[in-house]
């Protein structure tokens, strides 16, 4: 444990809270006598005055207090442990690694490294959101002829939700390549020389990898929003003469989509926390560019660093998903239905 | 008059129970059939294996000349000259209401959206709704949403309409709304299949009753003749203890 150090800062903030969180805390048991009094003996005017200014107070002082313990708490750690601070916030560091120092637009190893997280998941979503949606819809099919077709995208989803992402991502990455199959050839593809998109053929691998990851994921949440769309749905679309197929374009996909956006995001997130894993195999991208950094300093900040880019580009997607779902309440529900 | 629909035998199982036992149906055009009969007899199960909805176990079922087989393109083809409207309305929560009725005429008889339009229009104003084009289904009450659904089957201009229990699910002032409409859709000649428990529906507007009872059309006949005297002991039954329920 580290040594407090008693700042005046520190004193203040002592004094705040002893102070906010016991006065909190009785005004509650005050509140609370004095709503007792009023609910069960019918008590007077006065007193139901007196217990709701209670609970004000009560849940300012407890509130105060608990936002005052935490701040109290994170001083006390930042002040007191200049080493903590100068292993993973270190500004220099930060800074340097991030390329800032050399001015802006930054330009430095990580934060090129940390594009390359962005590309690399901006096109993985969108192949995963195509590729998902047809092994859900394959698993849907009806008739006989389509068992084998079902078997298979079964038989996918199980193996590639049950395989942990880093030994599929070992074994396309590294395996592939030195395969002969259709596609890996010099020219082709997959080819030691393929470019699609700026991306060589690591990075082109590195997404092919996460694609089978998260679209065995993805088909799970696809299948259970189309499954959650009542049959009577597709029964009065069929009734209107719209095909198996137009049914599930028009009425189903479009209502199972909007039911699946949270759990979707939550997908993506996943999603994009594991191109950090492509580094493994030799994709120079913000992990492999901040631990080389940390290696070569011995300092960790620029992982610090990468650790919020991380966490800050999690924060839109987030917000944009609960502007999604609350628009589509907002305009197919009544107000107060 | 030509024969719109014709059943035949008409045996449908849900697994080891029997829902319909060898049901004969006969529809002319212009014809307005009602469906009654105690809650399970068959009725829903009748009419969803008339536009194919259900697969049936044995029987025939000839809708405007083609038989009804389990077959995706035959029953698409089907589908287009039959409309279904369902207790619970089943519109499409995601589509405004103009969007509900041109889906099928956009899609499946592939109008262009101002053809489309230009054909789900009226069909709103008639029944008042057309200042609600643009308001999504569950922003209607249930006689408003209801009506939108009969519209929609009708913008696909069929030759039969399939109604089932359409005013169950309905508050009892909403009822009169719905069952007005219907009540045009017959005198301007449409050819429907009614499922109902709304006796004086059945009593005023039907061409033809038929009672089901366990899978069976146990009694059919115009319902002057069903609802005064009727001649199986089990329709004088039913009848009665739907009149001592005050559904007549
Ligand atoms: N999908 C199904 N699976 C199994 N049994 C079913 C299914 N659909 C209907 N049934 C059964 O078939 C019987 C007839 O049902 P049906 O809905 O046709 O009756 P109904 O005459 O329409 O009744 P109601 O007046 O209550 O609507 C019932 O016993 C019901 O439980
Ligand atoms: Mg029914």
């Amino acid at each position: 444990m580290a040594a407090l150090r008693a700042s005046h800062t520190n004193n203040n903030f002592l004094v705040a809270f002893v102070v906010a969180f016991p006065l909190g805390v009785f005004a509650l048991w005050f509140g609370r006598r004095a709503e007792t009094r009023v609910v069960d003996r019918d008590g007077p005017e006065k007193d139901e005055q007196l217990a709701r200014a209670a609970r004000r107070v009560a849940v300012a002082g407890i509130t105060l207090g608990a936002m005052l313990a935490i701040g109290l708490g994170i001083w006390s750690a930042w002040t007191g442990l200049e080493d903590v601070q100068e292993i993973f916030f270190s500004p220099e560091h930060l800074g340097d690694s991030a390329g800032l120092v050399s001015g802006w637009p930054a330009s430095g190893p990580i934060f090129e490294g940390f594009l390359l997280n962005v590309k690399i998941f901006v096109v993985a979503e969108i192949l995963v959101l195509v590729w998902a949606l047809v092994v859900a819809l394959v698993r849907d099919m009806p008739g006989r002829a389509a068992a084998p077709l079902r078997w298979l995208a079964i038989a996918y989803v199980d193996i590639f939700r049950g395989l942990p992402a880093i030994i599929t991502i070992y074994l396309v990455m590294f395996g592939l390549p030195i395969t002969q199959l259709p596609g890996m050839k010099e020219g082709e593809f997959f080819g030691p020389d393929a470019s699609f998109l700026g991306f060589d053929q690591v990075e082109m691998l590195g997404i092919f990898a996460l694609v089978l990851i998260y679209g065995a994921y993805v088909a799970e949440v696809y299948r259970s929003g189309i499954e959650s769309v009542h049959w009577s749905q597709r029964a009065a679309a069929q009734g209107l003469g719209l095909s198996r197929g137009q049914s599930m374009r028009y009425v189903v996909v479009p209502q199972a989509v909007r039911r699946v956006i949270p759990p979707l995001m939550n997908d993506f997130i996943g999603l994009q926390k594991d191109t950090a894993l492509l580094n493994i195999a030799g994709v120079f991208e913000g992990f492999a560019a901040a631990s080389n950094y940390a290696n070569n300093n011995f300092n960790l900040s620029s992982v610090t660093g990468l650790g919020i880019c991380f966490i800050i580009i999690t924060i839109p997607m987030t917000r944009l998903t609960d502007y999604l779902v609350k628009r589509g309440r907002q305009r197919t529900q009544a107000a107060f239905a | 008059m030509s024969a719109v629909v014709e059943v035949r035998g008409l045996v449908k199982r849900f697994g080891l129970t029997t829902v319909l036992e060898g049901v004969d149906l006969d529809v002319a055009e212009h014809d307005v059939v009602c469906l009654i009969g105690a809650s399970g007899s068959g009725k829903s199960t009748l009419l969803r294996c008339i536009n194919g909805l259900e697969p049936t176990n044995s029987g025939t079922v000839v809708v405007n000349g083609r038989q009804v087989i389990q077959d995706d393109i035959k029953l698409n083809r089907l589908r287009r000259d039959v409309g279904i409207v369902f207790q619970a309305y089943n519109l499409f929560p995601h589509m405004t209401v103009l969007d509900n009725v041109t889906l099928a005429p956009r899609k499946v008889l592939h109008l262009s959206a101002s053809d489309a339009d230009a054909r789900a229009r009226p069909l709103l104003e008639r029944i008042g709704l057309a200042d609600k084009a643009d308001e999504y289904p569950d922003r209607l009450s249930g006689g408003q949403q209801q009506r939108v659904a009969i519209v929609r089957a009708l913008a696909m201009q069929p030759k039969l309409m399939l109604f089932d229990e359409i005013t169950s699910a309905l508050d009892p002032e909403l009822v009169n709304e719905v069952l007005l409409m219907m009540r045009q859709l017959a005198e301007e000649g449409m050819t429907m299949i009614v499922a109902t428990h709304e006796m004086g529906f059945a009593r005023d507007v039907a061409s033809k009753v038929c009672f089901l009872h366990e899978g069976k059309v146990l009694e059919e006949g115009p319902p002057s003749k069903i609802f005064s005297s009727p001649q199986n002991e089990r329709t004088a039954e039913f009848l009665k203890r739907t009149l001592d329920a005050g559904r007549m």
